[in-house]
């Protein structure tokens, strides 16, 4: 049976096994390569989505699950938006694999917390791993675009 | 020579544009090697070998198995020399007979669908006769009877500057300690892969992620026995490295175009899952380091000697290089008269070691930190007055016999630094919190070191590099060269240097795409060198760009980009060559004798003190660090962002080899913990706050006095945490990480201090 989903405003319906991965689902049959594989076993967030308005591992997440559900990845964010003008400015990417999860990451913190505190941030970003940055400039492009201080 | 303000004080915003691949990866459409569009194409896979060294006597395919939708590649399939082309063809590409790790390759197989691979993968079966006593350990290689290569010795090295005999005797205060480093594995985010395919006329493309595409061109040609210009190398976006992608996407390479060479003309990916790539692909040396230091009274050095050797595992690879690194860097930043540093690199039946940040540097000088800190102990002096004795100063004698000049600044990190922090004051305040019996312990620890930038020695020479840039007739300028953006920042900064040099927008001027049929070898990226050398050669090359545009095509010396794009415009239209490159000279007196150590090993020296607040928990022995400080040195922050940002990415990861990253073997030498969820890195929960300040001398041999700065941080923040630690505990630490495991056991060996293990010590 298909499993009928919203992916970034568009209904998608998909042929794939229940069982298969939502990551590999939205990799493979929707193209959307913006939701990287990093670890495969939910540690690292690099195939961080939103479904529901929530922050999960897409690739634990079986596809029978999304039912209905709405979906948004990397692809879904607007491109120009005071969190990307912020990554941008403050270098918050560097190799830029991490970066898909950690811009999801910081949409479902700002959604939270407006105004987050350095102590918030840091907590919504902890299921996120990046190698490159050690998390500073990611913290002041958030505080950023929530529209605290240029630097943090 | 003064120092001018730190950037901060700059126009940031000026200094730092945007990152020329900044809204690609943000907005999720840059293109990783496992995004590549792959139609009709097939998966690879590797079969390995299982146990550490031995003769494979028989692949066994399960006979019930239909093999007939696979391709298959064994050693026999390969057309070219079966070994990885590096410093010496001594690692095989795949086993045919003998092999001498768990892991190595033996069996290729490819399939349209994964899920079939993964099946098959588990009915292919290596009947595998497993060698005698395999070595794990760096003094088992030095002293075993079984010898894998003559002593088990990949590279032997000595520093030798003085008389180390004459320094024992002036010596009043003697320190003796034996530190070890474990591995660390780099993990960068984007795992390994590689895309080949087959064109039609014959030729192989090889698409992936990597850091030295030229590396991965030499490997093929031999490998594959084809001529370099039927093959193409093209880097994908690469989601980090760290020297994790310097040789290890040579084999890679091979693998997946010895899959497309039998694959009738279907692309074939091969691309590691985590585990795979944290089991097989190289990590940091592993080392152990005997030191004895000694000291007068006032705390002034007198001989430094360290025995320092590092495990290379069980191919030699970049050993030697690695090796020679780290002896080089071992005496650290201080004047001594009488210096042996004894490096060895062993042979060990571990996957082979290799590149990471700072490329044997951080080990050997933990181990120099750290001794430090027990001398000023002893002495009964302050750590930083110990340094502040000892740190060179222009015209002294640096370790390698070169005397120092006014690019020296390792007294102004170590003053700033210790401003910046309030050493002092803290000190006193953490003395004093640990005599009022809280449930947690603090300490300040420092270190200070510099890193030098760029190949060693004449490794640039032989390097020869060279950088290209193409005019468009339209006014715009390509960059063409070899090195590679892998998330350091390299496109921008060297977009920023021409666009600078050339007087243009930024928007004027591109980095072509990596691709060896187009770009010519300006060296691998590696080494800290991109910005400095390659950098350099770009300014050189913008520098011929306008000479020749003002001759041949009357570009005014007072011009606007308008003006530009006309004189471009006229040289088209004289079919003038729209191309000039530059080529590497050594800077003048860049003098190296590789046999003795003697002479210039860097072009420059960037210089630094670190410092680590830390606090322990009693009850736990669990370690936070509280705020930590990187004061640097780097002649000229190019970009400041871009700086800062490899700075604190870099102490990030300097902080998880200091505390949280170990990794375990399995009993065939295999690392046991091979998933994210038991090799542990920081996260952005775990790390405090990191200020760094920059400051510029201006007399470094890069575009404006840079210096380059990727390594540099590696170094201290081992060091500077667990001298903080020994500080806060007042128990003697000689490895990390120091894992509350590891400090239980310290503090119960309480007060016996260490042990000293009695190993070879003939030089």
């Amino acid at each position: 049976m298909p499993t009928t989903m919203r992916i970034n405003g568009k209904v998608f319906q998909s042929h794939s096994a229940p069982t298969a991965r939502l990551l590999d689902v939205l990799r493979n049959d929707c193209h959307l390569k913006g939701t990287k594989e990093g670890c495969g076993e939910g540690e690292c967030g690099a195939c961080a989505v939103l479904v529901n308005g929530k922050l999960v591992n897409s690739c634990l997440v079986p596809l029978g699950q999304m039912e209905r559900a709405e979906i948004t990845t990397v692809e879904g964010l607007p491109e120009d938006s005071a969190l990307a003008r912020a990554f941008v400015r403050c270098g918050a990417t560097q190799c830029g694999i991490c970066t898909p999860g950690m811009m999801l990451a910081a949409t479902a913190l700002l959604a939270e917390h407006a105004h987050p505190t350095l102590e918030e941030i840091r907590w919504g970003l902890s299921g996120n791993l990046c190698r490159c940055t050690g998390y500073g400039r990611i913290y002041a492009a958030i505080a950023q675009a929530a529209g605290g201080p240029a630097d943090v | 020579m003064s120092l001018t303000g730190a950037p901060a004080q700059r126009d940031q915003r000026a200094d730092s544009p945007a990152r020329v691949d900044g809204f690609a990866k943000i907005t999720g459409s840059a293109l990783y090697v496992d995004d590549l569009p792959c139609a009709g194409g097939l998966f690879g896979a590797t079969v390995r070998t299982a146990m550490a060294g031995g003769i494979l006597q028989e692949v066994i395919f399960d006979p019930a198995m239909d093999w007939s939708d696979f391709v298959i590649v064994t050693a026999k399939d390969i057309p070219g020399v079966n070994a990885v082309k590096l410093l010496e063809n001594d690692q095989i590409v795949l086993v045919e007979r003998t092999f001498r790790h768990a892991g190595e390759a033996v069996v290729l197989l490819a399939h349209a669908d994964r899920e079939v691979l993964g099946m098959a993968l588990k009915r292919v079966s290596l009947v595998e006769q497993l060698n005698p006593d395999p070595i794990f350990d760096i003094d088992e290689a030095l002293q075993a009877e079984r010898e894998m290569i003559p002593g088990n010795l990949y590279a032997d090295y000595l520093l030798n500057r003085g008389d180390l005999a004459e320094g024992e005797r002036r010596a009043e205060v003697v320190i003796e300690a034996c530190l070890r480093t474990p591995a660390q594995e780099q993990l960068y985010i984007e795992p390994q892969g590689m895309l080949a395919r087959v064109q039609a006329n014959g030729d192989i493309l090889v698409e992936g992620s990597l850091q030295c595409p030229y590396y991965v061109l030499d490997a093929l040609v031999q490998c594959l026995g084809m001529d370099k210009n039927r093959l193409r190398v093209v880097q994908s976006t690469t989601g980090g490295a760290f020297g994790g992608k310097e040789d290890y996407p040579s084999m890679i390479a091979c693998h997946a175009a010895l899959l497309a060479l039998k694959a009738g003309g279907r692309p074939v990916k091969l691309i590691y899952t985590r585990g795979e790539d944290l089991r097989v692909t190289p990590k940091r040396h592993p080392s152990r380091t005997l030191i004895r230091l000694g000291a007068n009274k006032a705390g002034t050095l007198q001989f430094i000697d360290m025995d320092f050797a590092i495990d290379g595992g069980a191919y030699r690879t970049l050993s030697p290089v690695v090796l020679s690194r780290g002896v080089i860097h071992a005496p650290g930043p201080y004047k001594c008269p009488n210096i042996r540093v004894r490096g060895r690199a062993v042979a060990t039946n571990h996957p082979p070691f290799g590149a990471f940040r700072g490329f044997g540097a951080p080990q050997s000088i933990f181990a120099m930190e750290v001794a430090m800190d027990r001398l000023a102990k002893k002495l009964g002096m302050d750590p930083a007055e110990l340094r502040r004795k000892n740190l060179l100063r222009s015209s002294d004698v640096h370790a390698t016999g070169e005397v120092v000049g006014a690019d020296c600044f390792a007294h102004a990190t170590l003053d700033v630094a210790l401003e910046r922090t309030h050493y002092h004051q803290r000190l006193a305040e953490y003395k004093a919190w640990n005599a009022a019996g809280h449930p947690t312990r603090k300490g300040i620890g420092l270190a200070t070191f510099a890193h030098g930038a760029g190949f060693t020695g004449n490794g640039e020479l032989h390097l020869a590099s060279r950088v290209s840039l193409q005019v468009l007739a339209h006014g715009h300028v390509e960059i063409l060269c070899s090195n590679t953006e892998m998330g350091q920042g390299a496109a921008t900064t060297l977009v920023q240097i021409a666009a600078e040099a050339l007087g243009l927008p930024m928007d004027s001027v591109y980095l072509a795409q990596t691709d060896t049929s187009r770009v010519p070898n300006s060296g691998p990226t590696v080494a800290s060198r991109t910005c400095m050398v390659v950098g350099d050669l770009i300014q050189k090359a913008a520098e011929r760009l306008l000479r020749r545009l003002r001759e041949a095509a009357d570009l005014p010396a007072s011009y606007d980009a308008q003006d530009f794009a006309a004189a471009c415009g006229r040289l088209h239209a004289a079919k003038g060559d729209a191309l000039v490159t530059a080529h590497y000279h050594p800077p003048a007196g860049m003098l190296w004798d590789e046999q003795t150590f003697w002479g210039r090993a860097y072009a420059s020296y960037a210089w630094a003190t670190y410092i680590a607040e830390v606090e322990v928990d009693v009850l736990t022995l669990e370690t936070r660090v509280l705020d930590f400080t990187a004061v640097q040195e780097i002649g000229k922050a190019v970009h400041p962002v871009i700086v800062r940002g490899q700075i604190e990415g870099g102490v990030a990861q300097g902080l998880g080899f200091a505390l949280y990253e170990a990794v375990l073997w399995n009993a065939r030498g295999v690392m046991a913990n091979d998933r994210l969820t038991n090799y542990i890195i920081p996260t952005s929960a775990d790390l405090g706050d990191i200020h760094v300040v920059l400051l510029e001398g201006g007399l470094g041999a890069g575009p404006k006095g840079a210096k380059g700065v990727g390594e540099l941080p590696m170094d201290g923040p081992a060091p500077a945490v667990v001298n903080a630690i020994q500080q806060a505990l007042d128990i003697d630490i000689c490895q990390i990480p120091v894992l509350p495991e590891y400090l239980l056991e310290r503090c119960a060996a309480k007060p016996p201090a260490q042990e000293i293990p009695t190993v070879r010590r003939e030089y």
